[in-house]
C-alpha cells in the first residue's frame, strides 16, 4: 500500500519536473528579446522572470486580443493558445531576476 | 585514429573543462560551430542538464554577429561591437575546442580535428553556417582573389574590407550590391545592407549611387517597408532593379555581368549563392539540391545522417521560415531540448519557435518580421500559426531601439 503511494507520488514528481522542462523550454523562444529565463538587462524591456503570474498572462491574452497596442507582441501572442500563456506566466513567476 | 591523438585531445579537454560538477557525465554531446546555432545548442544542453558532457568545436577565436554588420558598413557600429569571445559559454561548462572539423565517421560516432585529433559523441550536433557556389558565378574566384570583389556574408575581415572600400570610393562613384536567388542567408539582409550604404553616402558622399541587382523579381521580405524608407530617404542615390541576376563577375574592367548586359561599379559587392557549409557536404547531410539538409522538426535530426542534429541556415528552411540568425538560436533549443530528452530515454516532445529580425533603415530607424512556427502533425513540419507574426507598422526610433535591445540580447542568449 505504501509502496503504491510512493511510486504515486515520485510519478507525479516526475510529471510536474517533466512539465516544468518543457515550459522552460517553451520560454526559451521568447529568450532571444527578453533574455536567458527571462533575465533581460532591463535597458529596454522589463525583466519577465520573477513578474508575478497573473500579469503575465493577462498581457499575454491583452496582446493576443488587441486590447493592448503593441510593436510586436500583438503578433506574437496570436501564436499562443490559453494553455501556453499559463505556462509561460507560471515559469516566469517562478524565475529570480 | 591514433589512440595518442584522442588522449591528446581527451586530455586537454579535461584541462580545459574547469571542473564543473563532480557528478559522472551521463553522455557527450559535440558541437561543430559556434555561431547563433552551436553557441545556443551548446550553452542550452548544459543550461538543461549540466550532467551531459557538451564540446564545442570553432575554428574562430570570435564570433562575430552578421546582425548589426550591416552598420559596420555605415560607420554606424564597430567590429568590436558586433564580436564576443567562447568565455561566456565555457562558464556554463561547455569545452571550446579551438579547431575545425574536418570528418565526421556517423558509424564510429566521432569528429576528426584538422589539428589531428579525434573525438567521440554521443549525439552530434552540425551547425556550419553556410559557403557560396563561386562557380555559379563566371570569374568569381579569381575577382576574389584580387580582393577587389567581396560578398562581406560571413561577418568578418570582409566586412571590414568592404568598409574600407567604401570610405576609399570617391564621391560619385557607384556601389553595386549583387543579391542571389533565395533562399540565402537573411532575406532582408541585402536591403538593409542597400539602406546602410546609401544613409553613409547621402551623409559622406551625396552624389554617389547604390545600385542593387537583384536575381530575384522583388524585394523578398518587409518590402513595403522598404520600399517607402527608399523614396523617403534615398531618392536618386538608391537604385532597385529586380529579375537583375549576375551571372559572372570581372574585376578587370569593374562590372558585374547579367544575362543581358554588363553593369560597371566602383565597388562590388556580389553576394554568391550560398548551400549549407563545407562540413555538412562532407558529412553527407546535404539532401537536397545539392545545397541544404532536410532534418525532422521535432529533433532537428539529419534526414540523412543518424545521430546527427543539423541548425541554422545549413537547414533545409521549413515553409516561411527565414534562414536567419534568430531562427539559428531556436533551432537550436529544439535540438537542445530533444538531445536532452533522448539521453534522459525520454520521448522528445515537438517545440514551438519564434523568429524576429529587426533590419535598419536609416542610422537609428528599424523595421521588423516576426513568425511563430508550430509543429503541425499532419504535415510533419513546423508551420507558420495562422493569424500570427507581421511586420512592423512602420519604421521607427522605438523599432531602432529594440533592434538592439535584440542584439544585444540574443547573443547574451547564445554565447553569455
Amino acid at each position: 500500500m505504501h509502496r503504491v503511494l510512493l511510486a504515486a507520488i515520485l510519478a507525479s514528481v516526475a510529471l510536474g519536473a517533466q512539465a516544468q522542462d518543457r515550459a522552460r523550454q517553451l520560454a526559451s523562444a521568447c529568450a532571444i528579446c527578453h533574455g536567458t529565463d527571462g533575465r533581460s538587462d532591463g535597458k529596454a524591456l522589463p525583466p519577465l522572470a520573477a513578474m508575478p503570474r497573473d500579469y503575465v498572462a493577462a498581457q499575454m491574452r491583452a496582446f493576443r486580443d488587441g486590447q493592448r497596442p503593441a510593436t510586436v507582441m500583438h503578433q506574437i501572442a496570436k501564436g499562443y493558445t490559453d494553455e501556453q500563456i499559463d505556462a509561460l506566466a507560471a515559469f516566469f513567476a517562478a524565475q529570480k531576476r | 585514429m591514433k589512440r595518442r591523438d584522442f588522449l591528446k585531445v581527451a586530455g586537454a579537454m579535461s584541462l580545459a573543462g574547469c571542473a564543473t560538477t563532480a557528478a559522472p557525465s551521463k553522455a557527450r554531446v559535440v558541437v561543430i560551430g559556434g555561431g547563433f546555432g552551436g553557441a545556443t545548442a551548446a550553452k542550452h544542453i548544459r543550461l538543461w542538464d549540466a550532467s551531459i558532457d557538451v564540446v564545442l568545436i570553432e575554428r574562430d577565436a570570435q564570433f562575430v554577429s552578421c546582425p548589426i554588420s550591416n552598420l559596420v558598413l555605415a560607420g554606424y557600429s564597430s567590429m568590436q561591437d558586433i564580436s564576443r569571445d567562447y568565455s561566456g559559454i565555457a562558464r556554463h561548462g561547455v569545452q571550446v575546442v579551438r579547431d575545425e572539423a574536418v570528418a565526421i565517421d556517423a558509424a564510429k560516432k566521432s569528429v576528426r580535428l584538422a589539428s589531428g585529433g579525434e573525438i567521440g559523441y554521443e549525439r552530434l550536433i552540425v551547425s556550419p553556417g553556410i559557403d557560396f557556389t563561386f562557380g555559379d558565378l563566371q570569374g568569381y574566384e579569381a575577382a576574389m582573389k584580387s580582393g577587389r570583389v567581396l560578398h562581406a556574408w560571413k561577418a568578418g575581415p570582409q566586412t571590414v574590407a568592404l568598409r574600407r572600400q567604401l570610405e576609399a570610393m570617391p564621391d560619385g562613384g557607384v556601389y553595386i550590391l549583387s543579391v542571389p536567388l533565395a533562399p540565402y542567408r537573411c532575406p532582408p539582409g541585402p536591403y538593409e545592407r542597400a539602406s546602410m550604404v546609401a544613409a553613409y553616402f547621402k551623409q559622406a558622399k551625396p552624389k554617389s549611387k547604390v545600385l542593387v541587382l537583384d536575381a530575384n523579381p522583388d524585394v523578398t521580405s518587409k518590402a513595403g517597408l522598404f520600399k517607402r524608407a527608399w523614396s523617403d530617404l534615398y531618392p536618386g542615390i538608391l537604385e532597385y532593379r529586380g529579375n537583375a541576376r549576375a551571372i559572372g563577375v570581372d574585376e578587370k574592367t569593374m562590372s558585374v555581368k547579367l544575362e543581358v548586359e554588363d553593369v560597371k561599379g566602383d565597388v562590388l559587392n556580389v553576394v554568391p549563392p550560398h548551400r549549407a557549409g563545407d562540413i555538412a557536404q562532407k558529412a553527407g547531410l546535404i539532401t537536397t539540391n545539392n545545397r541544404w539538409c532536410d532534418v525532422d522538426w521535432r529533433t532537428m535530426e539529419s534526414k540523412a545522417v543518424k545521430g546527427v542534429h543539423v541548425l541554422g541556415d545549413a537547414t533545409l528552411s521549413a515553409a516561411a521560415m527565414p534562414k536567419s540568425g534568430s531562427m539559428a538560436n531556436n533551432h537550436a533549443k529544439i535540438a537542445a531540448a530533444a538531445i536532452v530528452d533522448l539521453l534522459n530515454g525520454r520521448e522528445p516532445a515537438p517545440l514551438q519557435i519564434v523568429n524576429t529580425c529587426y533590419s535598419f533603415v536609416s542610422q537609428k530607424e528599424a523595421i521588423r518580421v516576426s513568425s511563430v512556427h508550430r509543429w503541425d502533425a499532419g504535415k510533419g513540419t513546423l508551420l507558420a500559426v495562422p493569424g500570427s507574426g507581421g511586420v512592423s507598422a512602420a519604421r521607427s526610433e522605438a523599432e531602432g531601439n529594440y533592434a538592439w535591445n535584440w542584439a544585444r540580447t540574443i547573443w547574451a542568449d547564445s554565447l553569455g
